[in-house]
């Protein structure tokens, strides 16, 4: 990645709405509430915003109607998880090309309400003849050959859970706040043998707003200064033909990712003070772990057992619930969450002395982007 | 009672692969001109981009890489299934096929050899599925 970049964009609003099941809205509406929000916390006027990225959501131009905006940049990504990553970057160097000065990106997902069901679809899939479908699924036959490999366990996989849950409990605005154990999660029922109900996660309605600027007209923004310091993309296309699946556990695309965002901003893994880790099903946490170095390959049910992913361990992950626990916002809310960390007002949560935090997603289209503390943290990059 | 699980969209692009099911023989596509194996097929050869792909004769053995077992169907027609195994197999010419594992999966192992064998669920359609070789 060009290291000209590096704190060159910074995050200065976000929003969330509440998490659940809202059938009477949709998400039009449920995105204005995130964005008055983002906007809100940042003290700027709307008339401000020329930048509009929507993801998720129907129609980019209703959105902006709906909002009252007229960008001079607007961009609209699919329903898929791993388009926040993408969005943020994209969003991040048109604002570095002075494409827009002030961007807004929204996401919402009605899903619960909706009754959106993953597998069994209408339009049928080249496996789905064998029974074959479902993401969970595709993460079930990884980890089936993770543990095959490596000898991880299920119950070294349900400390991803456990700890992700454990930090939802500290989370007011958490979907599932009734913390569990290792026991709990094995005697849960299977879904996608080896992976059962507590390795997924949740469907919920909600929205996300981010609101993105530059770096100097930042400094004038009514919160602390949190920057992009670095950011790193690897696809993985090959194997596509079974989604949401490879074989090699998008390994090599993790660590290439990885690799850009540190050396983008100028930190390795042991200066990351928490993790944004995507946790559509919990093995990918493990499988996130290898790929950017803080374990060796092949080692990660090892690495997490005994609290290491719990705040006050080695390296907090997902310390708002992530999409186990908290919230299903396909990697936008970890960015929140990440944000919030590092302003420092997330109370029972909250990380301690936070300046570097890192967002992951292991995904055929993997990403990953680190944020600092602007303004005197160690990460500022002055 | 009729078959009441998803059937392949058979299309001009697959239809050999079914065909030569309904034969009980396995066939992948191959490039003609540089030689790699790819399934499900490809309209153009994903390493050189030439159209003449062709399909050729495949052994049907292969590795095991993974399996998993359902216990939620996802269509009414898995109900009466459950529990019910997919596995992963590499073939021995190189290409991954999700398909299903013959008989209970105790014996399963990453890397165990297995063979094609084929069910036939319609006039239409025979599936290849796989068995571990003792």
């Amino acid at each position: 990645m060009d290291a000209s970049l590096k704190d060159r964009i910074a995050v200065i609003g976000v929003g969330t709405t509440r998490y659940g099941s809202f059938p009477e809205l949709d998400e039009y509406g449920l995105a204005a509430s995130a964005f008055r929000d983002a906007l809100g916390e940042c003290g700027i006027e709307k008339t401000l915003i020329d930048g509009l990225l929507v993801c998720r959501i129907p129609y980019y131009a209703r959105m902006g109607e709906v909002l009252g905006l007229e960008p001079r940049w607007t961009m609209t990504l699919p329903a898929h998880g791993r388009m926040s990553g993408i969005g943020i970057i994209e969003a991040a160097t048109a604002l570095a090309a002075g494409y827009c000065t002030y961007a807004a990106l929204l996401y919402a997902n009605i899903g619960r309400s909706r009754r959106v069901n993953y597998g069994g679809e209408e339009n049928p899939g080249v496996w789905d003849p064998w029974g074959f479908t479902s993401p969970g699924a595709a993460h079930a036959l990884m980890f089936r050959r993770h543990m095959e490999l490596y000898g991880t366990t299920t119950r070294q996989l349900a400390e991803v859970s456990v700890a992700i849950r454990h930090h939802a409990t500290l989370n007011p605005g958490a979907v599932m706040r009734t913390p569990i154990t290792i026991e709990d999660h094995e005697a849960s029922r299977f879904i996608a043998e080896p992976l059962r109900l507590l390795d997924y996660c949740l469907i919920n309605d909600g929205a996300v707003c981010l609101i993105l600027t530059t770096a100097e007209r930042a400094r004038d923004c009514a919160q602390p200064l949190v920057l992009l310091s670095g950011f790193g993309a690897q696809e993985t296309f090959r194997g596509s033909s079974i989604p949401n699946f490879d074989i090699d556990f998008w390994y090599d695309a993790v660590r290439a990712a990885g690799e850009q965002a540190y050396g983008m901003a100028g930190v390795d893994h042991t200066d990351i003070d928490a993790l944004m880790c995507y946790d559509n099903f919990s093995p990918t946490v493990l499988f996130s772990l290898e790929g950017l170095g803080f374990c060796p390959r092949g080692e990660a049910g090892r690495f997490v057992e005994g609290g290491t992913l719990r705040l006050g361990g080695l390296l907090p992950v997902n310390t708002d619930g992530g999409h186990l626990s908290n919230s299903y916002m396909q990697g936008w809310a970890l960015n929140v969450e990440a944000v919030r960390q590092l302003r420092g007002g997330c109370g029972a949560r909250q990380v301690p002395d936070c300046e570097v935090v890192q967002y992951v997603q292991a995904t055929p289209c993997t990403r990953s982007i680190i944020y600092t503390r602007g303004g005197g943290g160690s990460g500022d990059g002055i | 009672m009729a078959y009441n699980k998803p059937l392949p969209k058979i299309d001009a692009l697959n239809r050999p692969f079914w065909e030569a099911a309904r034969e009980g023989r396995l066939v992948v596509q191959t490039c003609g001109k540089c030689g790699d194996v790819h399934m499900p097929p490809t309209p153009v050869c994903p390493a050189c981009l030439s159209d003449g792909q062709e399909w050729r004769a495949a052994s049907g053995r292969g590795t095991l890489e993974s399996w998993i077992t359902f216990h939620r169907a996802y269509w009414d027609g898995f109900k009466d299934e459950l529990p019910y195994n997919v596995c992963l197999v590499r073939l021995e010419e190189g290409p991954l096929l999700v398909s299903n594992l013959v008989g209970p999966a105790e014996r399963a192992k990453a890397g165990a050899a297995v063979r094609a064998m084929f069910r036939r669920v319609t006039e239409e359609v025979t599936l290849p599925v796989f068995e571990l070789i003792a």
